[in-house]
């Protein structure tokens, strides 16, 4: 078992690596079909991409091992940014990284300081790309997975339960991308052609947040 | 002892093009000077993508102490030298340059050789997107 030793502040450096590890699962597991929905519309490599980058990650952190929740994430996006090979490396990168940077050197934080350092990393992947809402990117899950999770713990509900809510919501806002046209990135040229198709950043965007939300719950 | 001259970085999704890309900008201008050009191009894994790795180390190794202009063709290359600008990876006197890839490796080039500083070498690679053909 992953004994949380305090229940106001779940997530500590063993929680974020129990994330982490689940995160590269699951793009190990899902990479086929990411390259899939990258190739109508992109360059059919973000499956490839994703699982590199992520198992790099897990290799990098299990080799060196910082003690902070915000050390863990800051290893994982610069390891990203160096491994991952296209545009998803410096997106995830930087919010894991800006995510990491939010919570310094806090042994132990809340899911609210969690949902902060989200929210600081999410912010960052905005300025570095340019895109807002509805521009079919990977923000079209993340900004959704961040407001369910600020209301469900403005509503009092526990980590694990807004984590739940998180997922779902980033879940419901990838597959919301599939008629949207895209706006940024290489899909943008192709214009009207991008409606129809599901888009690859937003599909992981969800499997990071599911990551999350089946990490808090104790799944993995 | 003249002055440093400020080097120029080239970043591609293809090693390639990166590659051949300073060497046009290099041979038009008459051997660069003493220009100091970097290709850094291609992913981590020695195919099309975009190697942080490499951006960096490209930096490092044209940096004269007059500041480095990086010129990126699209996508994750911009993005990824965005980010490690970001976060204080590249040379202190490094700088993005909003250039169209080839034209604006040139006119880095060639300003640079002159002994410009980086805001006169950006200032050119810029210009180029006001270049038309037709």
């Amino acid at each position: 078992m992953n004994a949380t030793p305090d229940p106001e502040a779940p997530v500590d450096a063993a929680f974020v690596r129990r994330w982490l590890d689940a995160a590269a699962a699951a793009m190990d597991r899902e990479s086929a079909r990411l390259t899939e929905l990258d190739s109508p519309i992109g360059d059919a490599d973000h499956g490839t991409n994703m699982r590199r980058g992520f198992l790099a990650a897990r290799t990098a952190v299990e080799q060196d091992p910082p003690e902070t929740p915000g050390g863990v994430l800051v290893l994982v996006g610069r390891t990203l940014i160096s491994t991952v090979g296209g545009a998803s490396g410096p997106l995830y990168g930087t919010l894991l990284r800006r995510a990491g940077k939010e919570l310094g050197e806090e042994q132990a934080v809340s899911a609210a300081r969690l949902r902060d350092a989200l929210r600081a990393g999410v912010d960052g992947v905005a300025a570095l790309g340019g895109a807002g809402p509805e521009d079919k990117t990977m923000l079209d899950a993340l900004l959704p997975a961040l407001d369910a999770l600020t209301g469900a713990l403005d509503a009092g509900g526990g980590a694990a339960d807004a984590l739940a809510a998180a997922s779902a919501a980033a879940d419901e806002g990838a597959k919301a991308t599939t008629p949207l046209r895209a706006r940024k990135g290489r899909a943008s040229y192709l214009g009207e052609r991008s409606v129809g198709h599901q888009d690859p950043g937003a599909t992981s965007s969800a499997l990071l947040i599911t990551a999350l939300a089946e990490t808090a719950r104790g799944d993995v | 002892m003249s002055a440093p001259l400020v080097g120029v970085v080239l970043v591609s999704h293809s090693a390639q093009v990166a590659s051949a890309v300073a060497d046009l900008a290099v041979g038009l201008t008459g051997g660069g000077g003493d220009v100091p050009v970097a290709p850094a191009g291609g992913g981590p894994d020695g195919g099309l993508g975009t190697s942080s790795d490499l951006i960096a180390a490209a930096a490092r190794s044209v940096d004269r102490g007059a500041g480095v202009a990086v010129l990126a063709d699209l996508g994750s290359a911009v993005l990824t030298v965005k980010a490690l600008l970001a976060d204080d990876e590249l040379p202190s006197g490094a700088r993005l340059v909003d250039a169209p890839f080839l034209e604006g490796a040139v006119a880095a080039v060639v300003t640079a050789s002159t002994g410009a500083d980086l805001d006169a070498v950006a200032a050119a690679a810029a210009e180029a997107y006001t270049y038309r053909k037709t």
